[in-house]
């Protein structure tokens, strides 16, 4: 109850911002899709598929993460130093549990609207993923994870700009490098080796997987619930302490 | 309804706050009075946990800050020095969040909204965005959001700072009113006018210790109920007598540039730390 009434603000604002939102979140997907799918990847043949079908997945892995961890990071980064508007839920009598589930699923249902404007395009552009059940369930995994990330860098960066440095370090590498525009395995074996453990490439992995429809790999998945948890967990922890 | 047990706060080596001891009465508008950096928010948000003390207790309707945190969240409303309402929603939905936060049933929850609208006299403005807000306003809504679900104990931290004189003095009817229907208010101010129109008693606070306490008639009682201040050398001096008679013996003595008036707070402050208030 009391997560729904910090789920229930957040969905407040976001209708209220929605189409703001929506045409901020059009931008970098098509020129990606103009880069790599039209431009550079004109030529490129992967997996016997053509290279958008290829990049499509990855794309909507990438924003999956970077728009759920940017829409619970910066807000309450801005609202613990800046606002001051997280004293109100502070002072209040909600859990600590309920505040970070609130939030988390505030920044995956963001998350996933940013997922599906990717996947509308890459169909409007020619790709051609399968698209079941089992996609989505992966995509809003990922949102999930990536939101309660966001949490657990907010509470913790101690100013605005460390936020964006946490984003430099974190999170723009792994959009890059998690399997989103090229296999991981082809890089150096070290290299691959700790790209696979990262959260982001199962992502890509699973979504290819499904969306070029070889069906899914449960050990993905399995990393990811685990990475939920414990982003989830450790979220918990940080807001428990701070109060 | 608030005892307050050796309270100490300790920020590396310095000590904000010096093993403070305090009771205030169900019902009273007490004041903390002092300059910039006393130690009177550091006091504000241990009461209300957004500090954890570095040692002593404190109990808010009988319930300890620490142990019985779930309880106090209820008792208490809190108006920080610095808005933090959220300015993405509007003035009622800025209400209604802190309604649903308490788990105020909804019907309740609306009649309170309408309630504290027109009592900070917003209900004009009650579905405009806070960010359009002037500051006099944003500061009637944080008063009316903190009474939302009635507590028995307000904190208000500095709440008329930066405000114009006239946006302070209906700051100033609204807590009176307030606590003619019964809640019990704690105040920080760093305005002598402040302490002495709407506080009941004050307690005095310098370098983080609670140096005097009591009605500002006997603070000012304490010190001399009038005093003399004439110019020495290009400064001036202040001299404090019990009796009018005195005062007027010493003026006497003195040539020019004599003013004989009450004492104020700001008098018992220099008297009793040998700075004013503003240093």
């Amino acid at each position: 109850m009391d997560c729904y009434t910090v789920f229930w603000r957040e969905m407040l604002v976001f209708k209220r911002t929605f189409w703001k939102f929506l045409s901020a979140r059009l931008v970098s997907p098509v020129l990606y899709l103009v880069a790599f799918g039209w431009g550079l990847g004109r030529s490129i043949r992967t997996d016997g598929g053509s290279y958008l079908d290829f990049v499509v997945p990855g794309i909507i892995a990438l924003s999956a993460m970077t728009v759920s961890f940017n829409a619970t990071g910066i807000p309450l980064n801005m609202s613990r130093l800046y606002h001051k508007t997280l004293e109100e839920y502070l002072i209040a009598p909600v859990g600590s549990f309920s505040f970070v589930l609130g939030k988390v699923l505030a920044g995956t249902v963001r998350g996933l609207v940013g997922a599906l404007v990717i996947l509308v395009l890459g169909l409007l552009f020619g790709a051609r993923p399968e698209v079941g059940v089992w996609f989505f369930a992966v995509v809003f995994l990922t949102c999930f994870l990536f939101a309660a990330l966001g949490v657990v860098a907010a509470m913790t960066v101690p100013s605005h700009e460390d936020m964006a440095n946490f984003s430099t370090f974190v999170i723009l590498p792994m959009a890059f490098l998690c399997g989103t525009f090229f296999r991981a395995d082809v890089l150096p074996e070290v290299v691959a080796d700790i790209i696979c453990v990262l959260p982001l490439t199962h992502t890509s992995y699973a979504l290819r997987s499904l969306a070029g429809g070889t069906g899914l790999p449960l050990i993905s998945v399995f990393v990811l619930l685990a990475y939920a948890a414990a982003f989830l967990g450790i979220a918990v922890w940080i807001v428990r302490r701070a109060r | 309804m608030i005892e307050i047990r050796g309270l100490t706060k300790d920020y590396g080596r310095i000590r904000a706050v010096d093993n403070l001891h305090l009771k205030i009465e169900r019902g009273e508008i007490f004041g903390l009075l002092g300059p910039n950096g006393a130690g009177k928010t550091t006091t504000i948000r241990m009461l209300t946990m957004l500090t954890r003390p570095t040692a002593g207790e404190a109990y808010i309707a009988g319930y300890e800050v620490r142990r019985d945190l779930a309880r106090v969240r209820g008792e208490i409303g809190v108006v920080p020095q610095h808005i933090n309402l959220d300015q993405e929603l509007t003035a009622r939905e800025n209400l209604e969040l802190h309604g649903r936060l308490y788990k105020m049933p909804p019907a309740e929850r609306r009649r309170r909204i309408e309630e504290l609208l027109a009592f900070v006299e917003l209900d004009g403005r009650a579905d405009e965005l806070v960010s359009t807000f002037s500051g006099g306003m944003k500061r009637r809504l944080m008063i009316a959001r903190a009474l939302m679900h009635r507590p028995r104990v307000l904190f208000l931290d500095e709440p008329t700072a930066g405000l114009d004189p006239q946006t302070r003095r209906r700051m100033w009817d609204l807590v009176r009113q307030m606590n003619r229907d019964g809640v019990t208010v704690l105040l920080t101010t760093h305005y002598i006018e402040e302490a002495e129109a709407l506080c009941h008693r004050v307690g005095i606070m310098h370098q983080g210790r609670l140096i005097a306490l009591g009605t500002p008639a006997e603070l000012k009682e304490r010190v001399g109920r009038y005093v003399v201040e004439s110019l020495n050398g290009g400064q001036t001096a202040y001299t404090l007598f019990a009796t009018r008679e005195e005062a007027l013996v010493f003026a006497g003595s003195l040539r020019d540039g004599v003013v004989i008036r009450e004492t104020s707070l700001e008098d018992v402050f220099v008297q009793l730390t040998g700075r004013r208030v503003g240093d």
